[in-house]
């Protein structure tokens, strides 16, 4: 079974206020994603993610489709104790201590009056809180901030976590800790969605990734797949600073380094540059394809919907 | 009732609690000592009319300004500051949020009024010296503004389902005026004739009806409170904060979360 499912999910907004004039917020989504998954929601601010996820968490009501996540209905009270969710730039009660904030939460999550107290204190040390569970929550930093939103997130153990923007104002520590501990949910079996637009952080923990941009889908898959699609090119080393005529006309792209000659080339012209290099008689080290990067894949996404974008206005 | 709605509850009386809105006992206390003393110097009978007219009628301002003020911002200032994500996305239906929010702050204000009752009394008994047997109608009358809490508290809630925290605040406050006079609305009406009754009549109906729920005057004045009064109060205060949450709940029901 899929942990989530979303068929043709749609919001569209009516804004203005005497004319109400509709505001396409998300075209309609079709997005499945496994049990057990870290899947990547990628796009620029603005272009949907949020409202996607708040259509997940039931804090908004779509226009058209559905969602389901473990096979139930979204609006079902019975799936959201079985799920966590991390709002962007999350803000808390700040009158609360960090150690009431969590029982608070424990206890509207249903989690059983005896183990709460307990569980909170697991989650402030697994988030690395352990001793500000006594301080109230309007004295913490943005980054202590957002540990406390990841520790109400998992506090009840739910089985699909969403994270919106996870690292969002976290300092390079704090982004490796996110970064780890969203390797060990995914090793306890859990299923995690998170959005972000930080890149890398996407290209490092995801399964597969969504890219949406303008409130559309613009590509899904996994990773290596997605980046595949982008360049399709192949690194060629030979030793020797000779470079055959041919490797011109073939779209090479050609350094010397030591005693070695590299060059990079689209991948269908492979052959015929291997063709050259033994006409030529040299000696040939490697062929490695060149994996583009998400962000080179992601600009090029954006590239191509602004330009159909463009054309259709 | 759910643990939800406990929970929901008991964080908003916390909430009040932490933000100081208890301080409010100081000023009053302060109002009240200065008062009976003040009053000592006046004949026995009209200091203690003067403390049961003046301690009540303070009971009830302060708890109507805390009502207003904190009820209107219960479901936008969630909203605002994005606290109501975290708790939506729970196993929490929105009616138990709304429900939980009304009996938070309405518990804030019943804890507010008792305190207030202890300075009430404290404040008879040192300038009457000694109870009397009367002096018992003055738990009904704080029964009955607690009953204006519940209303009050109600409304505040339904207009801050759908509309900024200014607006909410006046129009709870413009009905509280106007059913603070609904007795003479519904004299008036039954003076004039025309579209202007109707009117009257059907404004008179529509805002709660403070006028019956307000017995200072006649407490304070040794006068007994009919049986009959405190039984149709209660149910018309019930009913009447129930119709508003659950107008209040039917709006929240259905408010995107943007």
């Amino acid at each position: 079974m899929a942990a989530i499912e979303i068929v043709g999910l749609e919001k569209i907004y009516s804004v203005g206020f005497w004319r109400k004039r509709p505001k396409l917020a998300l075209k309609p989504l079709n997005l499945t994603v496994e049990d057990g998954e870290v899947f990547g929601f990628l796009g620029p601010n603005g272009a949907g993610k949020t409202t996607t996820l708040k259509m997940l968490m039931g804090l908004v009501f779509p226009t058209g489709g559905s969602a389901r996540i473990l096979g139930m209905d979204v609006n079902d009270p019975g799936v959201k104790a079985r799920i966590g969710f991390l709002p962007e730039q999350p803000y808390f009660y700040d009158y609360l201590t960090a150690r009431e904030l969590l029982e608070y939460y424990g206890r509207l999550s249903g989690v059983p009056g005896k183990d709460i107290s307990g569980r909170a204190e697991a989650m402030l040390a697994r988030v690395g809180l352990e001793d500000a569970g006594a301080v109230q929550l309007r004295k913490f930093s943005k980054g202590m901030l957002q540990r406390v939103g990841i520790a109400q997130a998992i506090l009840h153990d739910p089985q699909v976590v969403f994270l919106d923007e996870p690292m969002s104002g976290l300092d390079p520590m704090g982004r490796r800790e996110v970064r780890d501990l969203i390797g060990q949910l995914k090793q306890e079996g859990k299923t995690v969605f998170f959005s972000t637009h930080i890149l890398s952080d996407a290209e490092a923990l995801c399964d597969r990734v969504a890219v949406i941009h303008l409130g559309e889908l613009r590509g899904v898959g996994a990773v290596a797949e997605l980046t595949s699609s982008v360049h399709g090119k192949v690194e060629l080393v030979w030793h020797g600073h000779a470079v055959p005529a041919a490797m011109k006309t073939l779209g090479a792209e050609c350094h010397v380094t030591g005693d070695t000659t590299r060059a990079t080339l689209p991948e269908e012209n492979q052959d015929l540059a291997i063709d050259a290099l033994r006409r030529d008689k040299l000696r040939l080290v490697s062929v490695t394809p060149v994996r583009a990067t998400l962000e080179q894949y992601f600009v090029e996404r954006l590239k191509r919907a602004e330009t159909t974008a463009g054309g259709m206005a | 009732m759910s643990t939800r709605i406990v929970s929901i509850a008991s964080n908003t009386f916390r909430e009040a609690v932490r933000d100081r809105v208890l301080y409010n006992l100081i000023a009053f206390a302060l109002l009240l000592s200065g008062a009976a003393i003040f009053v000592g110097q006046i004949s026995i009978d009209i200091e203690k009319l003067v403390v049961i007219n003046l301690g009540l009628t303070a009971v009830s301002l302060f708890g109507i300004v805390i009502a207003i003020f904190i009820g209107i911002g219960l479901v936008s200032k969630e909203i605002d500051k994005r606290t109501l994500y975290t708790v939506l996305s729970r196993p929490v239906r929105r009616w138990e949020f709304i429900v939980g929010k009304f009996f938070g702050l309405a518990g804030t204000l019943v804890v507010n009024a008792f305190f207030m009752a202890i300075g009430v009394f404290a404040a008879l008994l040192y300038v009457a010296h000694q109870f009397q047997k009367s002096d018992g109608w003055i738990l009904v009358a704080l029964y009955f503004i607690v009953l204006q809490f519940l209303i009050i508290c109600s409304l505040a809630l339904l207009f801050s389902s759908f509309s900024s925290p200014l607006l909410s605040a006046l129009f709870a406050f413009s009905l509280f005026v106007i059913g603070s006079f609904s007795e003479d609305l519904r004299g008036f009406a039954a003076l004039v004739k025309g579209p202007t009754r109707w009117l009257a009549t059907g404004i008179a109906y529509l805002v709660p009806n403070f006028s019956a729920l307000n017995v200072i005057g006649s407490v304070a004045h040794a006068q007994p409170v009919p049986g009959k009064l405190i039984a149709y109060n209660t149910a018309y205060a019930l009913l009447y904060s129930a119709v508003a949450l659950s107008g209040a709940v039917l709006i929240f029901q259905r408010r995107n979360l943007k």
